[in-house]
């Protein structure tokens, strides 16, 4: 008997099918993959199981049990738990805090010792080491998705839901989580986990399931799939992912970093020159000046010292409406929180950052009819899927709202685009298309900052490879010149020769 | 849910939490003794029955679609502007002194649109300094608005009841303005003036500056994530100034056309409250003009007829109290109405 059995689970956002009749069904104990295109109804189908969304039509069992899940206290009480993307966890609050919330135990007041020697005992069978009396606010983005699964098991959930656990996680932290994913298995639970990253499909999971258009394509057995099966499965048709290059023909310099310092904590410094028709990958473990880095040229942070040359001309000091007017166009790492405005329709967020362009504002009256043309445009050449330009951005999918801010930056003929994780979340389709898209920007001349966690798309991508550590451009190669080992030690501090 | 359904479904929200306030003060006018339905129906005709209860539920709306417009455009911008009590004293009061001043020696047609001038002017720095406060020195907006609101209302009690009190007066007021710079009436023998035609002109222009300009994008994109649109390249902190400062603005001119409509002169503590109604106004308009304008309406026929019904059917006025709290509670907390209907949440 499957631990859970969706049947013929159908629902529609307006005119939108995002769901149509899909049967799923996944064994108790086993490590689930969930995949698919973005917008393909991954979450929407989880957000169902977890009693967020209600279905239009379908049934749920339960070890064979029909359950009507009304809200998420009830998918708690058939011991279901989900990890979000996004946390839910309360910032200011302690790590204690945050795990027994809603689940106290004490009479009247909150035994604090006897809920923390739960907590201990159940720290033991999975490995897991809180400092419980931190507040979630000074965690690491690993640490907090920690707190959210440990949450979840000390809720008592027997079928835990991770939607893209690993789309924000650095390599290391992702191991970490794999551990603790075993430890779950060999507990006895089930698993559900959707992602993008097949390689991960292929280590963790025990099954498959791919999702298309919001309908079912398939479930098979890992063994029985390669990730070039699943890629076709995914999108339909067999993806050829390699991609070529053109001769690489720089032009004149157009990003001058000049002994920038953007970590208090060290006295290191970059510098570094981009310039036309190239792309300068900056790679690096996550944490180790990126962010900080992304604010200063951004406009919205000050560098401690050092100055950035923008053709010619110190902007250093310039702010970041200025900037933009100038050519130079971001794709900020973190989406939700600097680059989408969510509760706003989409032909705004096409807007935002362009308000004083000549194109779209006179005098400052919005012209909205060349908005809207721009808009319809870059939603067609992109492929975006979206039910119309009114909607509020956040209902799209993760995918879909990452192409509106990428064709957003890389629409208007920038001269500069600096693009910071900019495939986080996307599917492999659209990974395709957003690097093809950025070779093609580079082949037209503009200068690219491509500033990623990921190896194989700093290797794949870059003409020249920096390689980022607390804060110092350690070392600098030319793509070709240098091996991903060679990277992963300068990643891990070594100093070349 | 497209933007239309949601629309219709928001009105029907309103209507029903209308609705249901009247009907549990009705039984709590049953409990207490009184006829419901009488005290309706002298509420009713208090508010519209007339020309002259009409033009009163007019003119007590006016003022309420000025601070409703004030809030609801801080709102927007993702600021809470619960100063409009002070930015109304501080621009009546201005407003008044400078008519005043300038009434002996330059025309009324001068004066009036120069001492209109001032008193928003006056809103503006007074509703600018909370912005620029919370801009420059990160203090949240509602305590030092709150701070504002006491200085502008003891200060400007101060001076009526002291230098400016008019000569041979019991009650701390000013001068009455000349005839020339009071507003014209719309019906004679009404407290309705033409300030009812600015507040409908600054419906309008609100509405224009939401919709069709980068500054109205830009504030709205700022009320929806402020960290976006800083990165976008909006001046985050000189808007949060300038947001204030036109909130003020818009608050003060519900005090100046007071001064210079209802009253004809500056009183002490003549708004009593109508800063605080316009957070309710707004909330309930939803921040949107029409929106504001029925809440307004709504709020100002209810005091119209409060005193007919206390008249008729013998119920304290304040009972209108309770009804707008209701409403508010009502609006405030949409899922009671979802419970109450059985529609949960999607
Ligand atoms: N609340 C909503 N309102 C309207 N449409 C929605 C809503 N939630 C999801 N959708 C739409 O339903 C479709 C499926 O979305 P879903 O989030 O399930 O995709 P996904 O497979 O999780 O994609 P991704 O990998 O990008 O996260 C998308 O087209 C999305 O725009
Ligand atoms: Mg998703």
């Amino acid at each position: 008997m499957p631990a859970i059995l969706m049947k013929q689970i159908s629902k529609a956002f307006d005119r939108l099918k995002a769901l149509d009749h899909v049967d799923f069904e996944v064994d108790a104990g086993e490590v689930h993959c969930l995949l698919g295109e973005n917008g393909a109804g991954k979450s929407t189908l989880m957000n169902i199981l977890y009693g967020l969304y209600h279905a239009d039509a379908g049934e749920i069992y339960i070890h064979g049990k029909a359950v009507h899940i009304a809200n998420p206290k009830i998918a708690q009480q058939y011991h279901i738990g989900m990890v979000h993307q996004h946390f839910m966890l309360i910032e200011s609050m302690t790590v204690l805090q945050n795990i027994i919330l809603g689940n106290e135990a004490g009479r009247f007041a909150i035994d604090y010792a006897e809920n923390r020697s739960r907590i201990d005992e159940l720290e033991r069978l999975y490995h897991f080491d809180f400092d419980l009396d931190k507040p979630i606010s000074v965690l690491s983005v690993g640490e907090k998705q920690r707190v959210e699964i440990f949450k979840a098991l000390y809720r008592g959930a027997d079928i835990v839901i991770l939607d893209e656990p690993t789309a924000v996680l650095t390599p290391q932290e992702v191991d970490v989580l794999f551990r603790i994913l075993d430890d779950m298995r060999k507990q006895g639970k089930t698993i559900i986990f959707i992602t993008h990253k097949l390689h991960e499909t292929m280590v963790l999971s025990d099954r498959v399931t791919v999702l298309r258009n919001g309908k079912i394509i398939g479930s098979l057995r890992t063994e029985e799939v390669t990730p070039k099966i699943l890629a076709t499965m995914m999108v339909g048709y067999a993806i050829d992912f390699d991609i070529v290059k053109s001769t690489f023909k720089p032009g004149k310099p157009v990003l001058e970093l000049r002994q920038l310092k953007v970590l208090a904590a060290s006295h290191a410094t970059i510098s570094l020159q981009v310039r036309q028709g190239e792309i300068y990958g900056i790679a690096g473990v996550d944490g180790n000046g990126q962010q900080e880095l992304e604010g200063i040229l951004a406009g919205t942070a000050k560098p401690l010292s050092g100055r950035i040359i923008f053709n010619g001309e110190d902007i250093t000091a310039m702010p970041a409406a200025k900037r933009k007017a100038k050519g130079i166009a971001l794709i900020p790492s973190d989406r939700l929180q600097n680059a989408i405005l969510p509760g706003m329709p989409i032909i705004d967020n096409y807007l935002l950052g362009f308000q004083h362009n000549s194109m779209f504002s006179h005098f400052g009256i919005l012209r909205f009819n060349v908005l809207k043309k721009h808009a319809d445009n870059m939603v067609n050449q992109y492929s975006i899927k979206i039910s119309a330009l009114e909607q509020p951005i956040s209902q799209l999918s993760g995918g879909n709202q990452q192409k509106i801010v990428f064709s957003r930056e890389a629409g208007l003929n920038p001269l500069l685009l600096v693009a910071v994780q900019p495939v986080r979340g996307l599917d492999i389709g659209a990974i395709d298309a957003i690097h093809r898209q950025l070779l093609q920007l580079r082949d037209r001349g503009k200068a690219i900052l491509l500033i990623s966690t990921e190896l194989s798309e700093i290797m794949e991508m870059s003409d020249t490879i920096g390689v980022l550590y607390k804060g110092e451009l350690i070392a600098q190669r030319k793509a070709g010149e240098v091996t991903i080992e060679q990277l992963g030690l300068f990643m891990a501090g070594e100093r070349p020769e | 849910m497209t933007r239309n359904r949601k629309y219709l479904e928001d009105v029907g929200f309103s209507l029903v939490a209308i609705l249901l306030s009247f009907l549990l003060v009705a039984v709590i006018m049953l409990i207490l003794g009184y006829n419901p339905i009488e005290a309706y129906k002298a509420l009713f005709e208090g508010a519209f029955g007339s020309s002259y209860s009409l033009s009163l539920t007019l003119s007590k709306s006016v003022p309420l679609i000025f601070v409703g417009l004030a809030v609801g455009f801080a709102l927007q911008g993702g600021l809470f502007n619960i100063g409009g009590e002070g930015q109304i004293y501080i621009g009546g009061f201005v407003a008044a002194i400078t008519g005043l001043l300038l009434s002996h020696t330059i025309p009324a047609f001068i004066t009036l649109p120069v001492a209109v001038l001032s008193g928003m002017a006056g809103g503006f720095l007074w509703g600018g300094t909370i912005g620029l406060i919370k801009a420059k020195l990160n203090i949240n907006e509602v305590i030092v608005a709150i701070m504002m609101n006491y200085i502008a209302q003891l200060m400007t009690s101060y001076f009526v009841n002291g230098p400016f009190i008019a000569a041979k007066s019991m009650t701390p007021q000013t001068e009455i303005l000349p005839l020339n710079l009071q507003l014209p009436k719309i019906i004679p023998n009404t407290q309705l003036t033409t300030s009812l035609y600015i507040a409908l002109i600054m419906c309008v222009l609100y509405g224009f500056v939401m919709k069709r300009t980068v500054f109205g994008f830009e504030v709205k994109a700022m009320g929806n994530n402020l960290h976006s649109a800083a990165t976008g390249g909006i001046y985050v902190a000189r808007n949060t100034v300038l947001i204030m400062a036109l909130s003020g603005a818009l608050a003060a001119m519900a005090g100046i056309f007071e001064v210079f409509g209802t009253y004809g002169r500056f009183i002490d503590g003549f708004s009593s409250g109508i800063g605080f109604t316009g957070i309710a106004i707004a909330f309930i308009g939803q921040s949107t003009p029409i929106g504001i304008i029925l809440a307004s309406l709504l709020f100002g026929s209810l005091q119209a007829g409060a005193m007919q019904m206390s008249m008729m059917a013998g119920i304290s006025a304040n009972i209108n109290n309770v009804i707008q709290g209701l409403v508010i509670v009502f609006i405030a907390t949409p899922n009671i109405i979802r419970f109450a209907f059985g529609k949960r949440r999607s």
